[in-house]
């Protein structure tokens, strides 16, 4: 593989970028109620901010925003935060993902809109995870990729 | 073998352009899937949807609410699939990991 030559163009611009790609994917992720988005998307935006900052300043240095051994570990998390959402509502008393059975709001009319945010959290969460922990892990082994 | 490549790929690309001239035009009311009742005479599903998502699940956008509230087990299901993708991935590309450091 081509050495990585520190362009400094390259790294100030992604080094710029990235943090609003980030928030963009965080709006996406919050903001799935009311347009277009949802966990799937923010979390490929997340997925696309972090791999950015990879390309750019080098697997080394890309870590500080995401380090490779949290890959598997929160891929893991965001999918037992939804298994979690269901079995909260199953053992409260609901059927399996019914989110009007989760304490999460005073209002039970509320409450489904939470559980799909939170369901959303953890789609996110595992999507970023796994998408970085992918490139990582086709990078692996390779000189100062 | 190359030109036998190149002719299942245009027959297939011609099969998917004929296919797609049989679609019902974009909000079409008198097309299967956006009558009220199905051919077989039961209620379909898109009119209670349109109708009766906001206040069932409180939440604006109707994509959503069908795919993390109506449609919530195949979500799950799919959040799964990316799980066991990531999860071979890191299986069959990270081979010298517990062993010995790599040189």
């Amino acid at each position: 593989m081509r050495r990585n030559e520190n362009n400094p163009i390259i790294d100030l611009i992604s080094s710029l970028v990235a943090p609003f790609i980030m928030l963009f994917g965080l709006y996406v992720i919050f903001h799935g109620h009311y347009s277009p988005g949802g966990g799937f998307q923010g979390g490929t935006l997340l997925a696309a901010s972090v791999i950015l900052l990879r390309l750019s300043l080098g697997s080394d240095l890309g870590q500080g925003q995401f380090p490779s051994r949290l890959g598997t570990p929160l891929a893991s998390l965001g999918v037992l935060i939804y298994y979690g959402t269901g079995l909260a509502a199953l053992l409260l008393g609901g059927a399996f993902l019914n989110y009007a059975f989760i304490p999460f709001s005073v209002l039970t009319p509320l409450r489904r809109s939470w559980g799909i945010l939170s369901v959303e959290i953890g789609v996110g969460l595992a999507v970023m995870a796994v998408l970085v922990a992918i490139y990582d892990d086709l990078l692996e082994g390779e000189p100062d990729a | 073998m190359k030109a036998a490549n190149v002719l299942v790929l245009v027959a297939f690309c011609g099969l998917l352009i004929y296919a797609a001239t049989g679609f019902p035009n974009r909000g079409d009311a008198l097309s299967v899937t956006n009558r009220e009742t199905s051919p077989a005479g039961t209620p379909n599903a898109p009119a209670h949807y349109i109708r009766r998502a906001k206040e069932e699940a409180h939440t604006d956008n109707m994509v959503t609410a069908i795919l993390a509230d109506y449609r919530g087990y195949d979500t799950l299901g799919e959040e799964t699939v990316i799980l066991t993708a990531g999860l071979i991935c890191y299986l069959l590309l990270r081979r010298e990991r517990s062993g010995h450091e790599k040189e």
